[in-house]
């Protein structure tokens, strides 16, 4: 049984934006036409300084308190496997005054009025949540202190909390009790919250709170939810790039096994039935004219990819490298490219939506909760305050569930049946209608000086959209920012001494969706740089650690990358050239804020390129939990190792494949390092990102490794020796 | 057609198109939602039970050919609220991050060790071929040998 305090009615929709992200605060300011204020912007939302957007004010919005003396926190933020449920619970434990293992978290249904305004991604959910979650349970636990005065008849200052039991005057009161009487809350100023260092929970390895539910099996993912009366969906989706509904011929699958209806919309035209196999089987009847454009073949793509074809915008500049690199003597200058990438989460995307008259509620594996609500009222022509979105835990987010027309669907498919309706994509469906991360093309230049450091240096990196065009970001958004920052996430220069340095983004319109993979750009433009530095290095005659220490600036970002960089060093024992047949690759890159480097470890047998182990350290700032710091740094290693090694999608006939795991390439455990060492810094007081930063530096440490080991340097992902 | 099988441990029978994978009718007919669907292609292993002991990915197992087996998932690895040693080593291990594939990678993991005790790394390798995209590999590993030291001590 859970009793929770009343809430207060809550008509005014709280949007804070706490800091520099704040692209939709900024955008009413004429100032940011101007190109420098749009270099500025786009510094700071390279930067990603942490931001939030929800509601900051309501602690009872957040915190439920059983009768059993348990705090329920209804997150925001969803639960995609990067621990943040976890840290999210150290951090109210702390200032709420309950022990963890008095913490539940669950994710916040719409209707529960706790609602984030943005997303959960961008590795900013617990950074974001830092001190707006703090000031919250710190006020929550003075509600609470302040109810138990009035019952108690003393002064809340008396009391004293322990474990959600409020003491004082010779007696306790359980915070489960007290919420039992209350009617209204009074919220009172934000108190003081603790210094960090009085933090129990805060900064310790505690192990997840999902640990249980997710090795029992527990049905806890979008694909797991029911309702009573469910039927089954499913939609025909085209197979060929750029594909467009015009009409179908429904006549068979109307006459399939346990189809209850066939659902003609003008977008699209889908199948219930009552079964997931029946629903399947009668869509593959349905006979549906596409309209398809182009017959797209991967050389077509690779010709528009090329940097000098789409739109230019310079997103660094210092000093004159333009000048130094078109005009000096001795320029090196090399190509890199990446491929597109497939998102391969393992849970498919799908939703089990039910139109109940003018309410919806969809129950569905999602990163953009409002804009699924959003998308779904606007469908149905519901008000947003009737349609509920109870979000589940995701079987993998890495930004895949950005994007959720799939919540439109099923509802709509409920709608036409009256009832519970679920609906979900095959594999094939997720691979050929996947947001792709987009395929890259790269050109650096550099200089050397005399004394081997870099006179000049220069980044293009030509790449599809990945923020443009996404529901995330108003197209407003676009001239503003001049350049798609997630495109070049990770793409600007990062050693501050060189004297002349420049980067240049080229946008570039793919007949295909491309979009948000975590890390964005960052995997690819890392392994450009990072593979450049290591050729400048060589070059240079120098060692590619030292080369980097002695090029990046004094201040407080460049100190922190240089820690980390020499941790990693350290920690990995690192020695340049080839010993007993392995050989150690270096890289370095910056994201959002938070520093990483890497050695890989690597050997080379015949034409396998074998990773043996990888050194990490990371700067993330106060780590809330460093056990699961280090996990999502084992994981991103793996993740961006997979794509560097072995992760292609191909264009053939005008259709992406392959379509299947397997044919498309992916790490196994046997590809895994068996060695991954995790080094963490914490030269911030507050956290910073973690989920993605791990990513950037791997493709380039192993390609760095590589060279090494063969002379040849693979400018290219995958890596192939072939 | 009326299909007859014990599914962890009890019997029960069910009414189906025989031709439907098994996948579907433990997880929609049954209601075990721990089975999970990765691509129904027997390419990701995230639908990996036990029939007779032995790690069968659901997807592509016709429900006609359970017939008189004796089926296991995820919701019948432990015994009661006794986890099994490879839930206990997940645990240890903090393994899973998204969890969605976690299932899938217990029960082939469950099943080597009936056959090999004590797996070697190449064991592991050789084996263990289920995707997880979380990319947890390297925890999952340790928590194989920790699965394998409980079992043995256990026995």
């Amino acid at each position: 049984m859970s009793e929770s305090g009343t809430k207060k009615t809550f008509s005014r929709r709280k949007f804070i934006v706490r800091s520099a992200v704040g692209v939709g605060v900024l955008l009413g300011t004429g100032y940011f036409t101007r190109p420098i204020w749009r270099r500025s912007l786009a510094e700071m939302a390279n930067s990603m300084e942490p931001s939030y957007m929800g509601d900051t004010e309501t602690p009872q919005l957040w915190f439920e308190v059983t009768a059993d003396n348990q705090v329920i926190l209804h997150s925001p933020k969803v639960e995609m496997g990067q621990g943040t449920f976890t840290g999210l619970a150290q951090i109210a434990a702390d200032e709420l005054e309950v022990d963890i293992r008095q913490m539940k978290v669950v994710h916040a249904a719409t209707a529960t009025g706790n609602i984030d305004g943005l997303s959960t991604g961008g590795s900013l959910s617990i950074s974001g949540l830092w001190q707006p979650l703090r000031e919250l349970a710190a006020t929550m636990r003075e509600m609470l202190k302040n109810e138990a005065a009035r019952i108690l008849k003393t002064d809340a200052a008396t009391l004293t909390v322990k474990e959600g039991v409020v003491s004082g005057n010779g007696q306790s009161l359980a915070y489960g009790d007290i919420v039992k009487t209350v009617t209204e809350w009074t919220i009172p100023d934000t108190p003081p919250l603790k210094d960090v260092s009085a933090y129990q929970f805060v900064g310790k390895p505690i192990p997840r709170l999902d640990l249980r539910d997710k090795v029992i099996g527990a049905p806890i993912f979008g694909m797991d939810a029911t309702m009573p009366d469910m039927l089954y969906g499913a939609v025909a989706r085209p197979s060929a790039i750029g594909a467009r509904y015009v009409s179908a011929d429904t006549t068979e699958a109307e006459k399939m096994p346990g189809v209850v209806k066939v659902v003609k919309e003008k977008d699209f035209v889908g199948v219930v039935a009552r079964s997931r196999m029946e629903a399947e089987n009668a869509k593959n009847a349905i006979k549906v004219t596409w309209e398809t454009g182009k017959n797209w073949q991967s050389e077509d793509i690779e010709e528009m990819i090329k940097v000098g074809k789409g739109e230019p915008f310079v997103i660094q500049k210092e000093g004159g490298a333009e000048n130094v690199l078109d005009n000096g003597e001795n320029i090196i200058r090399a190509e890199y490219k990446s491929p597109i990438g497939a998102h391969a989460q393992l849970e498919p995307n799908g939703a089990l939506a039910f139109v109940d008259g003018d309410k919806a509620t969809v129950m569905i594996s999602t990163q953009v909760v409002r804009i699924t609500r959003g998308e779904v009222a606007g469908r149905l022509g519901l008000d947003e305050e009737k349609v509920n979105i109870i979000p589940t835990y995701l079987g993998g987010g890495f930004g895949r569930r950005l994007h959720t027309p799939n919540a439109m669907q099923a509802a709509v498919l409920s709608r036409a049946v009256g009832k519970p309706v679920k609906c979900f994509f095959n594999r094939q469906e997720e691979f050929q209608n996947d947001t792709f991360r987009p395929p890259t093309h790269h050109v650096l230049r550099a200089k050397l000086r005399e004394d081997g450091l870099i006179e000049a240096i220069e980044h293009n990196v030509s790449s599809g959209d990945v923020m443009f065009g996404s529901p995330l970001f108003p197209a407003i958004a676009q001239p503003i920012l001049g350049a798609d920052v997630g495109a070049w996430r990770g793409g600007m220069i990062q050693y501050g001494k060189i004297p002349n340095y420049r980067a240049v983004s080229w946008r570039v319109k793919l007949p295909f969706a491309t979009s948000w993979w975590r890390s964005l750009g960052l995997l690819a433009n890392t392994f450009a740089i990072e593979s450049f530095m290591d050729e400048l290095a060589i070059k240079a005659g120098k060692d590619p650690v030292q080369f980097r220490l002695d090029q990046i600036q004094d201040d407080e970002a460049g100190h922190r990358l240089k820690e980390v960089i020499k941790a990693t060093a350290d920690k990995a024992g690192w020695k340049d050239g080839v010993h007993n047949g392995r050989a150690m690759g270096f890289a370095a890159s910056t994201d959002a804020g938070t520093p990483c480097a890497h050695v890989a470890e690597v050997s080379v047998e015949g034409q396998e390129i074998k990773v043996h182990k990888v050194t990490c350290a990371i700067d993330p700032g106060l780590a809330v939990n460093p056990d699961q710091v280090r996990a999502q740094c084992e994981g991103a290693i793996i993740m961006g190792l997979s794509a560097a090694l072995y992760e292609k999608m191909t264009v053939k006939d005008g259709q992406l494949t392959p379509t299947i795991y397997g044919p498309y390439r992916m790490a196994l455990m046997k590809h895994a390092p068996k060695e991954i060492d995790v080094v963490i810094l914490e030269n911030a007081d507050a956290p910073g990102a973690v989920g993605e930063p791990p990513l950037g530096p791997i493709g380039a440490a192993i390609a760095n490794a590589v060279f090494r080991l063969t002379g040849r340097r693979l400018r290219e992902m995958p890596l192939e020796l072939t | 057609m009326k299909i007859s099988f014990n599914i962890n441990g009890m019997p029960q029978s069910v009414e189906v198109d025989g031709n439907t994978p098994l996948l579907w009718v433990i997880r929609d007919v049954l209601d075990l939602k721990g089975t999970k669907f990765g691509c129904g292609k027997a390419a990701c292993g995230a639908c990996t039970i036990h029939v007779d002991g032995e790690a069968v990915r659901s997807c592509s197992f016709a429900a006609k050919f359970a017939e008189g087996r004796d089926i296991t998932t995820i919701e019948g690895l432990s015994a009661g609220d006794e986890l099994h040693p490879v839930q206990q080593a997940w645990i240890e291990e903090v393994v899973p991050q998204c969890g969605y594939c976690q299932p899938g990678f217990m029960m082939a993991t469950a099943a080597l060790l009936e056959k090999v005790p004590n797996p070697t790394d190449q064991d592991i390798d050789d084996n263990i071929v289920n995707i997880c995209r979380c990319a947890t590999y390297y925890r999952m590993r340790k928590a194989i040998h920790r699965a394998a030291e409980i079992k043995n001590a256990n026995s």
